[in-house]
């Protein structure tokens, strides 16, 4: 279980103090699969820092399965479980995908388990096993790597930041498909930054985050239609058809 | 022979040489011949005017190999040595050299190999060249090495030379002339550190139609070493050539970077990239969330990249 209590992210602007996460508390339960929307810039991204021990907290408490990691570094945060899918992967020069993912796992991973990760993100293995992870790689290759990395370990937290963003139509629908495996898998919870109606539509519970604090937090049957009815609200295009 | 643990240790780091090599060889120690061995098709054979070898591998000669390993085992040893190579017409043969000091002495010791390689039409040549230095003694460990290439039509040359430790001192010359469709592909590893220095000069010129040339320069400098690269391909005729450098720099290390190119045809194609950068701190973040620590991190970056 992960619990977040008074957690706020401070950092000095042009402007002054800006509060980039602002007294949040939260839990994630053990096997909760839990989305994070919002709008652009209200903080999402900052928090799965802060989780994953990237960024630390300005004040407040973060507990993992009761434990204190407040202060933890990133690698001992790793070796608790945690894992994280950046939202821009880095690349590597000289470094292979097979090898990539054997990183990930922690030991040399077996040809057919590296192709059944790689297959659940829509890369055809057998081409993409020895490719470097340079920048030969497109963009949106890089991160369906990305995601298969944090497949190929054992985790008790993954987290994934917008990992729909820059992947084709296709893969998306085998993407929502891996997610709900995973979802499945028992003892491992999952907190996941999109703003998709098709990935929120998999979750337990929603978090929308807007301005640096939680506005609004309930379960999918609860939240969705609201968002759905927000979006509706947005879109001028939508409204002009309603009239 | 090889029951010496600081040869055998040297043999392995510069050639994986870990028992005597089948095929054609010649071993130097100290300035001197250890071990010799023709085949039927690779003649080696002792220059008698200087020191050094002529390696003649007779046309046609395909699947076999020469390893020429020189070690340095003592301090104060200034050892030049003058190796031609004579690849005739139609071989497919590989060539292993590399040059292991253990300098455990107060004395400079030093190793400049002159290297020249004359590939014969359609001869097709792979050449991997390991440096290495080791050794508790405060002497210098040096090693020049000079490598003209004479490349005529339609031969293929692949050279990779790698530098990776305790060599503190290197000047590398490196000159190469492409006859028509003759094709060279050059790969330079490198890994500076303490107060190392390493230079490298390199001028490829592609004489003939069709002749082609790819550069890569892959280096990592650490600590207070210092590496300057001057790679330049000149274009002569119709011809394409790609020269790419690529450098990880870390803590007060300095790199210099020059490649230069040339066109003297109309239809000469020729291309280069240069980077020098340090680490990205995504890199190591990315390794970090998989348990690694920043310094486990920092290795397997710097391992893949010299790859």
């Amino acid at each position: 279980m992960l619990e977040l209590k008074n957690v706020s992210f401070k950092v000095e602007g042009q402007k002054g103090i800006l509060e980039i996460i602002d007294n949040v508390s939260l839990t994630i339960n053990d096997g909760e699969f839990v989305v994070i929307t919002g709008p652009n810039g209200g903080g999402k991204s900052t928090l799965a820092k802060l989780i994953m021990g990237i960024e630390k907290p300005t004040s407040g408490q973060i507990l993992f399965n009761g434990q204190d990691i407040t202060g933890m570094s990133i690698t001992d945060r790793a070796k608790l479980g945690i894992g994280y899918a950046f939202q821009q992967p880095p690349r590597f020069k000289g470094i292979t995908v097979r090898r990539l993912l054997s990183l990930a796992h922690g030991s040399e991973l077996p040809e057919d388990l590296c192709c059944s990760y790689l297959t659940n993100v829509g890369l055809c293995s057998k081409e993409y096993l020895n490719r470097e992870v340079d920048t030969s790689l497109s963009g949106g290759e890089v991160k369906r790597v990305e995601i298969a990395s944090i497949m190929a370990r054992e985790l008790s937290l993954a987290i994934f930041d917008e990992p729909e963003a820059g992947i084709d139509l296709w893969s998306f629908t085998m993407l929502v498909e891996t997610f709900k495996v995973m979802k499945n898998k028992r003892n491992q919870s999952i907190v996941l930054i999109s703003h998709q109606e098709r990935i929120m539509s998999v979750a337990d519970r929603i978090i929308v985050i807007a301005n640096g604090k939680i506005r609004e937090e309930g379960s999918r049957d609860e939240v969705f239609p609201r968002l759905l009815g927000e979006f509706d609200g947005a879109c001028n295009f939508r409204n002009e058809r309603k009239d | 022979m090889l029951e010496n643990k600081i040869d055998k240790d040297l043999l392995g780091a510069v050639a994986d040489l870990h028992e005597v090599p089948m095929g054609a060889y010649n071993i130097r120690k100290n300035g001197e011949g250890m071990a010799r061995q023709s085949t039927k098709n690779i003649i080696i054979e002792p220059k008698k005017d200087k020191p050094g070898i002529d390696i003649i591998v007779k046309a046609g000669t395909k699947n076999e190999s020469v390893h020429i390993p020189v070690i340095v085992t003592e301090s104060g040893v200034n050892d030049v040595t003058y190796n031609d190579f004579y690849i005739e017409d139609d071989c497919d043969v590989l060539i292993v050299a590399g040059c292991g000091i253990h300098n455990s002495g107060s004395e400079k010791s030093e190793h400049d190999g002159i290297h020249i390689f004359h590939i014969g039409k359609n001869a097709r040549i792979k050449y991997v060249e390991k440096h290495y230095g080791q050794g508790e003694g405060t002497g210098e460990r040096v090693l020049n090495p000079t490598t003209e290439i004479e490349m005529d039509e339609n031969s293929y040359c692949e050279m990779e030379t790698v530098q990776i430790k305790g060599v503190d001192s290197t000047l590398r010359e490196t000159n190469a002339r492409l006859k028509a469709g003759a094709k060279l592909l050059m790969t330079e590893k490198l890994m500076t550190h303490g107060k190392q220095v390493a230079h490298s000069n390199m001028v490829i010129n592609l004489d003939g139609k069709d002749a082609s040339a790819q550069i890569i320069s892959r280096s990592v400098a650490k600590d207070e070493s210092e590496q300057v690269f001057y790679p330049r391909a000149v274009g002569n005729a119709a011809c394409r050539a790609h020269v790419q450098c690529d450098s990880i720099i870390m803590d007060n290390a300095r790199i210099r970077s020059i490649p230069e190119i040339a066109a003297n045809h109309y239809d000469a194609q020729i291309v280069h990239e240069a980077a020098i950068g340090r680490i990205n701190n995504d890199q190591l973040i990315k390794l970090q969330t998989f348990g690694m620590s920043e310094e486990e991190a920092e290795e397997i970056i710097i391992k893949g990249f010299l790859k």
